[in-house]
Order: C-alpha cells, then structure tokens, then sequence
C-alpha cells in the first residue's frame, strides 16, 4: 500500500507526457481503491454468474469470485503497471483470499454453536443428568458428564502438574548428556500421540490386569497427553529465568534445590500456572480415551474410582449417534458447555501470564 | 559453598563430589532424584506403551486368519477370525493428504497475512485468535461437521462431479448425503489450520530483519521479499509445521468417526461416501468388540502410533537441525 501512495504523490506531473513503463517510481499506477472496486466487481461478477448458472451451494459463488478477484486484479495491474507490481499484488490478494477463507468456516463453527448452544442452555440443562431420559424427550441435562470431567481433568492434572514441573526443572536446571536429549525429545514426540492411542495403551493394562472401567482410568490417559504439553511449557518458562537470579542465590550459600524452590519456580510462577491451564484445556476437550476406558453413563457417579462415568466430549458423541432433534439440541447445548470452559481457561490463562510477564521479563 | 557450613562439622570440608552443581546435600540429592526420576518414568511410559501396544497385538495377529496387512476386512469377531489394515490406512493416509493439500498452502498464507501484510496493530490480535482456535475441541468440529458442513459441502461435490468428474477421483458414482473421505479431509483441514499456522507464523517472525531490509533496499516488491528472503528461510519451519498438522489429521478421532459413513471398501471416488481410518474404526467398532476384537483394535492402533511417531519425529528432527542453523546465524 505505502508503495501505491508514494506513487501516486508523484503520479501528476508525467500525465502530461506519458513514458515508458519502466518500473521506476515515475510509472503508472492503480489507484489505493483499485483492490476494493476489484474486489466489488468480481463479487457482483460472481453472485450474478452463481445465480445465473443456479449453483446450489454459495460456497461456489464465494470461490468463483475470489477467483475472479485475482484474475481481474492481475490482468488489471498488468496493463497499467507492470507485470512485477501485478505478481506482487497477486500475492497480497492470495494472502488475503486466503485469511478470509479461513475466517468463515471457524466463524461458522463459533457462530453455530454459541446460537444453537443457546437454545437449550439453562439452570435445568447444568443441574441435571440424564437420569431415565429417552433420546427424542428434550429433558435431560449434562449434570453428570460436568462431574465426570471435573473428576477426570482434576486427577490427571494432580498427576501431570507436579511430573511435568519435575521433568522440567530436571531439563533446564540439571539436564545434561544423552538423558537430558532423549527426554527432551521423547517429550516433544509425545505431544503428538494422538489420543486414542493413549487410550489404547491404558486399555491394554486393563485388559491384562482385569480392571473394570472407571474415571480414574480415563484420567491416566489424559495424563499421558497432559503431561508433556506442562513439560514443554513449564521448560520454556524456566529458560526465561535470568541467570542472574540463579547466581545470586547460589553465591548466598543456598543449596540449589532451595534456589530452584524459592527462586526460581516463584519467579516464573505466571508462566507455569498459564502452562498448565492451557494444558487442562486441551484435555478436558478429549473424547477419544473416554469412550474407550470411561465407557460412558447416564446416570451421575461421583466416585472416579469404581464405575462408569461420563464426560461433557463423550456426553456430546452420544447425544449426537442418538440422532434425534431433541439429542442434537443437548449436544450443541453441551458443546457450548465445553467450549466456554476450555475458552475460559485459555483466556484466564493468558491473562495470568500477561499480569505476571513484566516481572519475569526483566 | 560448604564454606558456610557451621564450625562443628568434621575438620575436612566435605569437597564437592561429580559435577559442580551438586553440594551433596541430602536436600540435593533428593531433588535430583525426584526430578531426574520423573524424567526417566516418562520414557518408561513412551518404551511401555509400544511394548505393551505390541503385545496385545501379537496375540491378535498370531489368530488372524487374513493377512493382517492387506486384507480388506475387519471382522475379528468371525469364525475364523479375519481382519486387515488396508482400508483403514488408506482412508488415513488419504483424509490426511487432502486435509494437507487444502490446509498448508492456506495456512501459509494465514501466516505470512499475520506476520507481513496485516495491519501491525490487527496483528498480535490475530495470533492470539489462531491460538484460541487451536483449543476448539476435536468433537465439537465433528458434530460441526457433521450437522453444518456436511449438507453444506453436498453443492461443491456435485460441482466438482460435473466439472472434474472426468479426473475418476471426483467422479461421484452414489447419490447420496457426502459422508465421504473428502468431507473428511476438509474437515480434518480446518482443524489442523491453528496449528499449521501458528507454527509457521513463528518462523516468519525469525527472519532476519537485514535479510528482508536488504532485499527492499534493491527495489523489491512485498512478494519478492517474501520470496527471496523469507520462504527460504523459513521452508524447513513450514515443512515441520506441515508435518506435525500431518501427525494431527492421521490421529484424529472424533471428527471422523461423526463424519465418515465407514465401510470396509477402497475406493479412489474420494467423493463417495465409505472407507474408514484408523481412529474412526477403533472408536466406532470398540462398543460391540469382545477382548478378542480390542486386541485386534489394539493392533491397529499399533499401526497408528508407530506412523504418527515417524511424522512427529521426523518433524522435530527437522526442527532441531533447524535451530542449530538459526543460531550460527543469529
């Protein structure tokens, strides 16, 4: 754009006496509208050509004109600049096509749930389980599968927190050699094993050690996938930790277990509570596990320990395989629950580690 | 440091043992070991997980009657029990590659608007709002799917019938609702664009800023910059945050196992409707499996981890030489 403007301040003198196109700053140029009324014309262009044609789906009339845009702006700026600004500007519009492709399906995702979230959201929604509701009866409510996540979330992050905390400080403070390496990039593979293979690993003890289904199972897989993302967020903290800080206390004659306690952990506090928070988010969204090593109930049990439970993932599946319009509404009913909750968590995150940045930053 | 231990220790200060860090102190020692233990216990936990995955899926394969790698059936439950991966890593490996051909170039673009041609003040914004994208959970995209982009998609495949019909992979040879791997691979897309993006916008954000100031100072345009000084640089980034998005589509879960109509068939018509992948038919086939088909699952499952730990590998090794590379320059 800063390109077009200073051009354009310099545009009025060679009107008069039109030169060669040479790709200096005395060349034409389009004017800063030209991508708008490109963008107008290949819109009108492709709503007319959509509708003229009768295409079903407006997804075509949105490709066909994002792709006339960067036909028309391209043979556009060819013809009036040259053909190094008409790349350019291809690029800025790819750029721009592309962001906006993007927006749409993940506003629509929002969009749709948040408005048919809302439609059945309310007291009796949070403060009921499902409790001899049938499938098409619109009762019913999401009591028990709030429990159920509660419990998980809350023994895997008992779990995770203090393993991942101890895994890195042992990566940053006394890793050295092929241990240190192996971990670390062990850790690393491990943020990508997807979930059902966690499960299917808990799944394969039970199997051998004869152990019934319960919450606490469920938990031990999400600890699997907890535990690395705290690892890798708590070692980035860490590193943040001025040496300075490190040196100060060791000089003073402390052990380096109490430095590491009272020096260092507290200085990157923020950081770590947002790491682990980001973590819980990720997790509490797992489906996959529970369906395998929680098995799901309808009915509201408090104990993690023995027995079946539900979860607000799982309790979504199944409303959704029951496939009635009223099952739908407490599914997209539950995954405003859900989502709110992991949203929530990610904003309180980032805020802790905004309000604690200054002091870890310096 | 034991200089400032009390007089009354044994005249022979206790002189520090192995590596300096240490004092020896019981306190020490204990952390040392609590937080070197906890280190270990999490490669115990990677090494068990193969173990036991393999385990339980010998004894599954040991009964299988089909050939476990290229039989086009999965029914462990039969007499004699018969099953194979086929279908299921081609359905993987196909939703995979099409989620892969939308999602890298568009998350590209995502973040080269993000980190080069949004507004500066639109920027930190838009980040933030990729990351929170990144959280979504996995089954509110499957019922997303399923109930909104699925009816929706169903005049694109018609579209795409008519008009590349002709190619045999778009050819739409049922009628029908489009739960199909190309659904999917849209789908799986979407999910994995965050991540893709936001990897590969940190990437960007490391160019050396001389490297672009001197490109400008010959007179490039924008796009020539980003040509010549930021996709080399940031390529072997984009090409590790493509796989790790890789490593995501290929595990997951719920997304498709709400989507996909499955059946055991391979079918290059990516526009049909069937075919299965593994996630999908482990979560969709465990309710009705007696232990004898969860083991059989197992196996499968087996499959799955060891390819998503080749993609995920080989994405942070690639990674790491990487930032070696980074550091000598910086």
């Amino acid at each position: 754009m800063s390109h077009a403007t200073t051009t354009d301040v310099q545009d009025d003198r060679p009107r008069t006496t039109p030169e060669p196109r040479t790709g200096g700053l005395s060349s034409r140029s389009l004017p800063r509208w030209a991508p708008l009324g490109f963008a107008a014309v290949s819109l009108a262009l492709g709503v007319g050509i959509g509708a003229a044609a009768g295409w079903h789906s407006r997804t075509q009339w949105g490709l066909l004109a994002a792709l006339l845009f960067l036909a028309i702006s391209y043979a556009a700026t060819t013809a009036v600049e040259n053909q190094r600004q008409a790349k350019d500007r291809l690029a800025t519009s790819v750029v721009w096509v592309c962001f906006l492709a993007a927006v749409v399906p993940l506003a629509s995702l929002l969009w749709t749930t948040v408005s048919r979230g809302a439609e059945r959201l309310d007291g009796y929604f949070l403060t009921h389980s499902m409790a001899g509701v049938l499938g098409f009866e619109d009762t019913g409510g999401v009591y028990h599968a709030l429990i159920g996540t509660l419990e998980q979330v809350g023994i895997a992050t008992v779990i995770s927190a203090p393993l991942g905390l101890l895994t890195a400080v042992y990566l940053v403070e006394y890793g050295k050699g092929s241990l240190a390496k192996a971990v670390t990039f062990f850790v690393d593979v491990m943020t990508g094993i997807p979930s059902i293979v966690a499960g299917l690993f808990i799944l394969s003890i039970m199997l051998m050690a004869k152990i019934e289904p319960s919450g606490l199972m469920g938990a031990l897989a999400l600890t699997i996938l907890m535990v690395p993302v705290v690892v890798r967020s708590t070692e980035e903290m860490l590193k943040l930790v001025p040496n300075e800080l490190r040196e100060a206390s060791l000089a003073l004659g402390i052990p380096k277990w109490r430095t590491i306690l009272k020096v260092v952990l507290p200085t990157a506090i923020g950081g770590i509570t947002t790491g682990v928070m980001l973590a819980i988010a990720r997790i509490a969204g797992e489906t996959a596990p529970i369906i395998l090593l929680v098995f799901g109930s309808q009915l509201i049990n408090t104990n993690p320990f023995s027995g079946a439970q539900s979860s607000l993932p799982f309790y979504i599946y199944e409303q959704y395989k029951v496939g009635e319009a009223a099952s739908y509404d407490r599914a997209w009913a539950a995954a405003l629950v859900l989502i709110a909750f992991v949203m929530i968590l990610n904003l309180a995150a980032r805020g802790i580690a905004r309000w604690k940045a200054p002091r870890t930053g310096r | 440091m034991a200089s400032t231990t009390p007089l009354d220790l044994p005249p022979a200060p206790p002189a520090p043992r192995g590596r300096p860090g240490s004092t020896g102190r019981a306190g020490d020692k204990i952390f040392i070991g609590l937080s070197r233990g906890s280190g270990i216990l999490l490669l115990v936990v990677m090494a068990s997980i193969a173990v036991f995955l393999s385990y339980r899926a010998v004894l599954a394969i040991s009964k299988d009657e089909g050939n476990f790698l290229t039989t086009l059936d999965w029914n462990p439950a039969g007499d004699p029990p018969v099953f194979g991966i086929a279908v299921l890593l081609f359905g993987t490996v196909v939703s995979s590659v099409i989620a892969m051909v939308i999602a890298v170039p568009v998350a590209i673009g995502i973040a080269l608007f993000i980190s080069h041609y949004a507004p500066r003040k639109l920027a930190a914004p838009l980040g933030y709002v990729i990351d929170l994208l990144a959280a979504v959970p996995s089954i509110v995209y499957g019922i997303w799917g399923a109930l909104v982009l699925v009816p929706y998609l169903e005049g694109l495949n018609l579209w795409l019938d008519q008009f590349f019909g002709w190619t045999y992979v778009f050819e739409k040879t049922e009628v029908g609702i489009p739960r199909s791997l190309f659904t999917v691979g849209i789908l799986l897309a979407i999910m994995i664009l965050p991540i893709v993006t936001s990897v590969s916008r940190e990437v960007f954000l490391q160019v050396p800023k001389m490297n672009e100031e001197a490109a400008l100072a010959l007179g490039a345009t924008r796009w020539e910059v980003i040509r010549l000084s930021v996709l080399p640089f940031g390529r072997s980034g984009i090409i590790s945050a493509s796989m790790l998005g890789l490593g995501r589509a290929l595990g997951e879960t719920m997304a498709v196992a709400t989507v996909l109509s499955p059946s055991f068939i391979i079918s290059l018509h990516v526009l049909d409707p069937g075919g299965g992948t593994f996630a999908q038919n482990i979560a969709a086939g465990f309710g009705e499996a007696d232990e004898f088909g969860r083991d059989a699952l197992i196996a499968s499952g087996l499959v799955l981890f060891v390819l998503t730990l080749l993609v995920n590998g080989a994405a942070r090794l690639i990674i790491a030489r990487r930032k070696e590379y980074s550091g000598a320059n910086a």
